[in-house]
């Protein structure tokens, strides 16, 4: 029912958030203004996870950004909502990049839109900063000159939780999968860890996405008997399932589950009774840094007590840099050339500390392999991860060679 | 052991059962409707936000007031339901005069401006409500949770004492007169507006009821209406518009069939019942239990 719902547009937000003490040259920027794009889901099921979260996130990196250092004369940060539908994501991108001026397009959860969006922006020379989603594909078949890929990917998701797993004595795996581009890279990477470790997978059935009801793919995955129910799906699909399959009595009848991709907002729908003892992959947990959680605290009290995702802080990070890299170069107008600033710069803000950025567009950090709490061991709001492992950023993401990217030579 | 295109038999059962309980949700979503628009002749496009207004509502009395689930299955259809009767006063008997398609549009914005206050206040990620019955039993052919087989149990009972009432009884009697006749049935004394108002609080209490069954095993969210909701009408075509038995039998029967599609046809199984809709619109326009009108 949401394609019928009137579009969002950012138009309606966010008014310019410094005026500088006007030492840049104006006329260098498109018509004088940076424009920051947030393109997200706002709506759906992505929306906690990205939405006005990842607005704020962009706002707050601005204000930073002019704290810390000279101004530019204009920053915008506008934000629209794509549904999950490429082609109200690709309607929203050429309308931005056409006729409002806008800059930079960030966040973007679902792969599919991304994928779409990706096109568009190289075609454009505009510039892309994808923090929300997973396909591997972006930095790999589908990379560009104009593409960071920020936070995570499915290659690292697959490896961190995969690859642990598979170490635990989880040999055969099924898959329940979300049938579209995201669950299919997801389940794809999975797999080829699994295998390559020595493991074997059993089979996999490919639900409608969004689904509501996984009692008969649960199932389906409890008749195969393998050890590990991966769940190559996000959001509502995945808080789903877990509930569902700990009511099948799944985890009880000696299956693990491995929620392949878990944000810090589905454990807190779960609640930790339901949530306990899940391991996977994140990329950035407030808890881990005083900045973290002094970024948290800001956060929450702006966003209704919701605590950040690491997509949210994933958007901060990268308009941090983003701003850094045009103000070295005193430009925004061509979209590779600010890309290529990116990467030769080494990359450090409050969150994520210190890291780079590949050839192929491939944001590097480490990432953390966490287990959810038990309820009487969470001592506060959201205190809900235990980190158990880090993984060095230089074994988190996919070597640079095996992705098949045109931009490496 | 036979096997039916390479899936076991008691496989099959389990599918089966699980449509059954998925029917149980259509059934118990498509009989509200089946109800409000046979004897109003209202389209209630309310009834998706009306179902997550069920569950949230069920949250909330746990959450603030410390009433469990069972005290829940009890107030939760009287709470939303007094609120359908608001909105029939204050809303939908203004458009009684006009073409049933003002009904439908403004029910629908009100779905759209439901689900946004729910959106606004309570994020879209949902919120945890934890089962009341955990555990089940191993059938032999699958685990059957409790909570399942109580959920299969208990709609099915309303359905039929819906049912009953509404063409078994004399209160039902009276009520499809005045679909009927309005002005004859008001002649003999009875008052036919506060009757089409309580039809519509029914109506949504039984969409509330609903919500409250589903919390425990969907997460509870804006969205989970939404989702349902196109199905659902789907399944009242199907059934007949505003026939109650046929949104009773078409809800169960379309579960199985929707199951049994998760099983040969995963991908398709987000469709079938569209397909299904269109062969039954081209056959039998007035849908499988309905009559001419």
């Amino acid at each position: 029912m949401t394609h019928m719902k009137q579009m969002l547009l950012g138009s309606l937000a966010v008014a310019a958030l410094c005026v500088g003490t006007a030492g840049q040259a104006s006329a260098q920027y498109t018509d004088g203004t940076i424009k920051i794009g947030v393109m997200n889901d706002q709506s759906g099921t992505y929306a906690d996870l990205s939405g006005q979260g990842s607005v704020f996130a962009a706002k707050k990196a601005v204000e930073d950004f002019c704290k810390a250092q000279k101004c530019f004369d204009k920053i915008e940060v506008v934000f629209a909502d794509h549904q999950n539908k490429p082609d109200i994501g690709s309607g929203v991108a050429r309308r931005w990049y056409d006729v409002e001026q806008v800059d930079v397009i960030v966040d973007v959860p679902t792969s599919s839109v991304a994928l779409a969006i990706n096109q568009i922006t190289r075609e454009k020379n505009k510039v892309f900063l994808n923090s929300g989603a997973g396909a591997s594909d972006l930095t790999g078949s589908a990379c560009s000159p104009n593409l960071i890929h920020w936070t995570y990917d499915t290659w690292a998701l697959a490896h961190g939780t995969g690859s642990a797993l598979v170490k635990q004595g989880g040999k055969t795996w099924f898959f329940l999968t979300a049938d579209y581009a995201f669950g299919h890279a997801l389940e794809r990477d999975t797999a080829a860890v699994v295998e390559q470790m020595g493991g074997k997978v059993l089979g996999k059935v490919r639900h409608p996405f969004p689904a509501q009801d996984f009692s008969s793919f649960l199932l389906q995955a409890q008749g195969s008997k393998a050890q590990v129910i991966g769940l190559a799906n996000a959001g509502a699909d995945t808080i789903n399932s877990i509930k569902q399959a700990s009511e099948f009595g799944i985890v009880q009848g000696g299956q693990k589950l491995a929620g392949l991709l878990v944000f810090i907002t589905d454990v807190h729908a779960l609640g930790l009774k339901t949530a306990q003892g899940l391991t996977f992959t994140e990329a950035w947990y407030w808890d881990t840094s005083d900045a973290n959680r002094a970024f948290a605290k800001e956060f929450s009290a702006a966003n209704k007590g919701n605590y950040p995702s690491m997509v949210q802080a994933g958007v901060y990070s990268a308009v941090m840099h983003y701003l850094k890299a045009v103000h070295a170069l005193g430009s925004d107008a061509d979209g590779a050339k600010v890309v290529e600033k990116m990467k030769e710069m080494p990359t450090d803000d409050k969150l994520f500390g210190k890291g780079t950025i590949r050839a192929d567009g491939r944001k590097i950090h480490d990432v953390m392999l966490v287990e959810v709490k038990k309820p009487e061991e969470s001592k506060g709001p959201w205190d809900y991860h235990k980190v158990i492992a880090t993984i060095p950023a230089s074994e988190a993401f996919r070597p640079l060679a095996d992705g098949g990217c045109a931009l490496v030579k | 052991m036979f096997e039916l295109l390479g899936v076991p038999p008691q496989a099959l059962m389990g599918q089966l059962l699980l449509g059954l309980i998925n029917g149980a949700f259509y059934a118990l979503l498509s009989l509200g409707l089946a109800v409000i628009f046979g004897l109003m002749n209202v389209i209630n496009f309310t009834h998706g936000a009306q179902y997550m207004m069920g569950a949230f509502v069920a949250w909330m009395l746990l959450q603030y007031a410390g009433i469990p689930y069972w005290g829940a299955l009890v107030l939760v259809p009287v709470i939303v339901g007094a609120t359908g009767v608001v909105i029939e006063r204050l809303l939908i008997s203004r458009l009684y005069h006009l073409d049933h398609l003002y009904g439908l549009l403004l029910t629908f914005g009100l779905a759209l401006i439901i689900e946004g206050l729910f959106r606004q206040q309570y994020g879209s990620s949902g919120l945890p409500y934890s089962n009341p019955i955990p555990g089940g039993q191993n059938l032999g052919f699958m685990f059957l949770p409790w909570y399942r087989g109580w959920v299969v149990g208990f709609s099915l009972a309303v359905c039929l004492v819906t049912w009953f009432t509404i063409e078994r009884t004399k209160l039902g009697a009276y009520l499809r007169a005045a679909t009927e006749r309005p002005d004859l049935v008001q002649a003999f004394g009875i008052n036919v507006p506060r009757m089409i108002t309580l039809t519509y609080g029914v109506g949504v209490g039984l969409a509330a009821l609903a919500g409250v069954l589903a919390a425990p095993i969907y997460t509870v969210n804006p969205t989970m209406g939404a989702n349902l909701i196109i199905v659902v009408f789907a399944v009242v075509v199907i059934g007949g518009m505003g026939s109650i038995l046929g949104s009773i039998v078409t809800g169960f029967g379309l579960g199985i069939v929707e199951g049994l599609t998760k099983v040969f046809w995963p991908e398709a199984s987000a469709t079938v019942i569209f397909v299904i809709m269109a062969i039954v619109l081209m056959v039998r326009p007035q849908g499988l239990f309905g009559t001419p009108r």
